[in-house]
């Protein structure tokens, strides 16, 4: 066994309760499949997926329903066999609580297969654009919560190489454990994938970054290494500090580098993968399946058997928790995401997606209501927990007085809204709402301005259009004009000429002969 | 807040064992008035009352300013100046969290300067003058405003040790002579040294319960003794022990009590050091070449207004932005 890695640590977080076990302590459980699957356009970042089904069809398991229309988007595929009865506008799981189109689907209970594509067994010898192609058709995103394109982060240009690999691991919010049972469940799959993620990316090393509260997992993905026979791959166990799981600081506590404030890990020579995105690349490249479920932890005091549960993606969360027992009594708060930096659910109709990593239903006790909030004096409690340095305390100050030029010179962009800040303040403030708000301001205000300047661009453009067309016009006008007086450039108008020659000499006569009057006079 | 209040229960019971009754008769006028005019100044605005005044720092306030005056000032003058520090230095920007000055010192000053023989008439402490005054006298006179019948001012008054030291340095006496007087102690005046021990009891109270960082009282304090300690060094006839400017005055109750109210102060921690390491230097340059026998008051009020930009100067380094400095 190696000798423990050098650890190097971050500013501030949090010691919090982990609440894990509430819900690690089954094993991972199937869910049956509900009566209709509703899958959203927009499960990942990026652009909408385009559905290629129409209502009425009848689609088969693992059979693409909507595709990526762009480089950075993910396909959908369907979870089961089954037919298209809807492509609408349906409840999703987002902050706003606005509907979003959907395309809904109803199980036909074969859960029949479509045709796969062959299982690349040997992927070393593929390219990385073939394997990035497989994983593109798959729909893989990161399943950590962010579900950003699996197939884009591992693109990671001609620019720097990638010297190693960051396996996400951590998961250091409290109450989620959907990765800690996937490592215990999948561990050989989960090299498995990291071997093909460092083949496609020519990573030189690979570090897992594991909280120490989690050591069965880590032994699990120990004994996988020792079976692979790969040495280069380390798990690393990081103390349980919250958020050794950001991927910022869990790169800073495994490499001692920072990723330079807006820049990516790339730019250090970093790539970030989270634990269970590595199982779904295995998924894609060994096997040839799709992304169609995925492991989400229900907990909390609201439910009454709590645990993990294999889910097909479109699964009402409704009937995730009525499957888990149904809400206890004390439920009192729907929280997708843990306590952190999840958002409360306004409507339990809303599917499970893809980056749906935990439900937890709050009792009242766990997810008090908001305080009352009361002014900030500054007594800067949240910097000293901010693991980004940051000054949370002036950003809020400038965010509330609109002053978006200052909150980007304390560096409100560099903020990961781990919401350290605000679960620490005293008085209550919602920090890291006052930084959402600030950002999005901040954005529209670009897309307005870059609107406006395509405008002012286009009003340039048009007003200089107009005046060439003016002056063209103008200059024909004249050489017309001129055409037509060399035309009767007669001796008509000579004779005119000295005529007025004759006026003049005229005038100028007499005015000298009055000026000379005026001059005797005056002496 | 209630800690704080409960920091400086030792000090204020110094003072009123060295200073008789009428602190504790200025402090409750003080609390009476503060807690009226926050109250007052809330129905104004159309703000609920009860939470901003269940917070204790108008009562934080009131107190530190009593603190600061003078133990038999006319009661009407304690009034004016706590209600300015309420109502002017505090609610009219915001109340609490939005004050740019820190009340108390702004209520201080202002009297200072508006009532300044009243302001400078300190008594001696009681081991010196041997008789306390009772406190139907301290009340009699703070509410008559005149001694009590067969006694005049020049009886009951002194200067503070830091006015006596000032006044007689600039005629040319040395610091030997001048400590002869009976009002010196080991290396402050009698009594004032104490006080300053109890209230630095205090602060460190507030460092260990977390209230307080240690930034501020340190680089006060310790840029205080620096410069201090340099002229002494240079000539410690004329200039007087580091320690004398540190348990004289307000230099104790200002570094940990006044200087590190965190509204008006420098929030950053780099910023906070250089806010500190400010108004210890601007103490000494007032109290040795200024027009004023102490200036925590007008050093702390003078860096409240550098806060914005010391804290826009002394930023941390940004995780992320390690490449940036090195490049």
């Amino acid at each position: 066994m190696a000798e423990p890695r050098k650890l190097w640590s971050f500013h501030g977080g949090l010691h919090l309760d982990d609440h894990k076990s509430e819900s690690n302590q089954r094993p991972v459980q199937h869910m049956p499949l509900p009566d209709r699957l509703t899958l959203p356009l927009h499960q990942h970042i990026g652009q909408n997926a385009e559905p290629v089904v129409r209502v009425g069809e009848l689609v088969k398991k693992g059979q693409v329903v909507a595709r990526a229309p762009d480089y950075v988007s993910a396909s959908i595929h369907a979870p089961t066999s089954g037919q298209v009865i809807e492509i609408g506008d349906q409840p999703i799981p987002h902050p706003s609580g606005l509907n979003d189109t959907c395309i809904v689907i109803e199980p036909d209970g074969q859960d029949s297969w479509t045709e796969l594509p062959e299982p690349i067994r040997h992927f070393r010898s593929e390219t990385a654009a073939d394997l990035r192609d497989r994983i593109r058709w798959a729909g893989i995103v990161g399943l950590g919560g962010a579900a950003f394109p699996t197939a884009v982060k591992v693109n990671t240009g001609g620019g720097r190489p990638i010297d190693t690999l960051v396996i996400n691991a951590a998961e250091c919010e409290p109450y989620i454990t959907c990765d800690d049972v996937l490592m215990l469940e999948r561990a050989p799959d989960i090299i498995d994938g990291i071997e093909i993620i460092r083949h496609i990316v020519g990573a030189r090393e690979c570090l897992i970054g594991i909280e120490d509260n989690k050591p069965e997992a880590a032994e699990a993905l120990r004994q996988a290494i020792v079976r692979s026979a790969d040495s280069d791959i380390q798990v690393v166990v990081v103390p349980t500090l919250y958020p050794s799981g950001g991927e910022k600081q869990l790169i800073r506590l495994l490499t001692g580098q920072e990723v330079p404030s807006h820049g990516l890990p790339a730019d250090i020579g970093v790539l970030c993968q989270n634990v269970a995105t590595t199982a779904a690349v295995a998924d894609a490249v060994l096997r040839g399946l799709p992304l169609i479920d995925r492991v989400v932890t229900v907990t909390g005091q609201g439910v009454r058997q709590p645990g993990n549960f294999r889910v097909a993606l479109g699964t009402p969360i409704e009937f995730v928790i009525t499957q888990s027992g149904g809400y206890s009594g004390e439920a009192h708060e729907l929280l997708l995401g843990g306590p952190m930096m999840g958002f409360a659910l306004h409507d339990d109709q809303a599917p499970v997606t893809k980056a749906t990593n935990c439900l937890l239903a709050a009792s009242l006790q766990e997810a008090p209501g908001p305080e009352p909030e009361r002014p900030c004096i500054r007594c800067g409690e949240c910097v000293e927990v901010c693991p980004a340095d940051l000054l949370p305390q002036q950003i809020f100050w400038h965010a509330r007085a609109h002053d978006f030029d200052r909150v980007q010179e304390y560096h409100l962009f560099d903020c990961i809204e781990c919401g350290c800040c605000a679960y620490v303040c005293p008085a209550h403030i919602p920090l890291v709402h006052y930084y959402r708000y600030a950002k999005t301001e901040i954005w529209t205000l670009e897309r307005e301005r870059q609107k406006s300047d395509l405008a002012r661009r286009r009003h340039d453009a048009r007003q200089e259009r107009l005046e060439r067309l003016e002056r063209e016009r103008k200059s024909r006008l004249r050489k017309k004009k001129e055409a037509l007086d060399k035309k009767s450039g007669s001796s008509a108008d000579a004779s005119k000429k000295a005529a007025i020659a004759a006026a003049m000499k005229r005038v100028a006569d007499k005015k000298a002969a009055h000026k000379a009057e005026t001059q005797t006079s005056d002496s | 807040m209630g800690l704080v209040l409960l920091a400086l229960v030792p000090g204020m019971l110094a003072m009123v064992w060295y200073f008789g009754w009428g602190v504790l008769v200025n402090m409750a006028i003080a609390t009476l008035t503060a807690v009226a005019a926050e109250a007052a100044v809330l129905r104004l605005r159309g703000r609920p009352v009860q939470p901003p005044l269940m917070d204790l720092s108008a009562i934080v306030t009131a107190w530190l300013l009593a603190l600061a005056l003078p133990p038999l000032l006319p009661w009407w003058q304690t009034v004016v100046g706590t209600a300015f520090a309420i109502v002017i230095a505090k609610q009219l920007f915001g109340g609490i969290g939005f004050n740019p000055f820190n009340p108390a010192m702004a209520g201080y000053v202002l009297l200072l300067v508006s009532f300044p023989v009243t302001m400078t008439r300190w008594l001696p402490p009681e081991v010196v003058s041997g008789d306390a005054i009772s406190l139907a006298d301290s009340l009699y006179i703070i509410f008559s405003g005149s001694p009590p019948a067969g006694q005049d001012w020049d009886a009951i008054a002194s200067a503070t040790p830091l006015d006596q030291m000032r006044t007689e340095l600039s005629q040319n006496r040395m610091i030997s002579e001048i400590r002869q007087s009976p009002l010196w102690g080991d290396f402050g005046g009698i009594g004032w040294e104490w006080i300053g021990n109890w209230f630095l009891l205090g602060g460190l109270f507030l460092i260990w319960q977390r209230v307080i960082s240690w930034r501020i009282p340190v680089s006060m304090l310790g840029a205080m003794l620096l410069v201090a300690g340099l002229f002494w060094v240079m000539d410690p006839e004329t200039h007087p022990f580091p320690a004398f400017h540190l348990f004289s005055g307000g230099a104790i109750l200002g570094a940990f009590f006044i200087a590190t109210d965190p509204v008006s102060a420098s929030t950053t921690p780099r910023g906070q050091l250089v806010y500190g390491a400010l108004i210890g230097l601007l103490v000494f340059i007032i109290r040795t070449w200024g027009g004023y026998p102490d200036a925590v008051a007008f050093s702390v009020l003078l860096l409240n207004m550098a806060a914005p930009t010391i804290d826009y100067y002394t930023q941390p380094r940004v995780f992320g932005q390690r490449g940036d400095r090195d490049a």
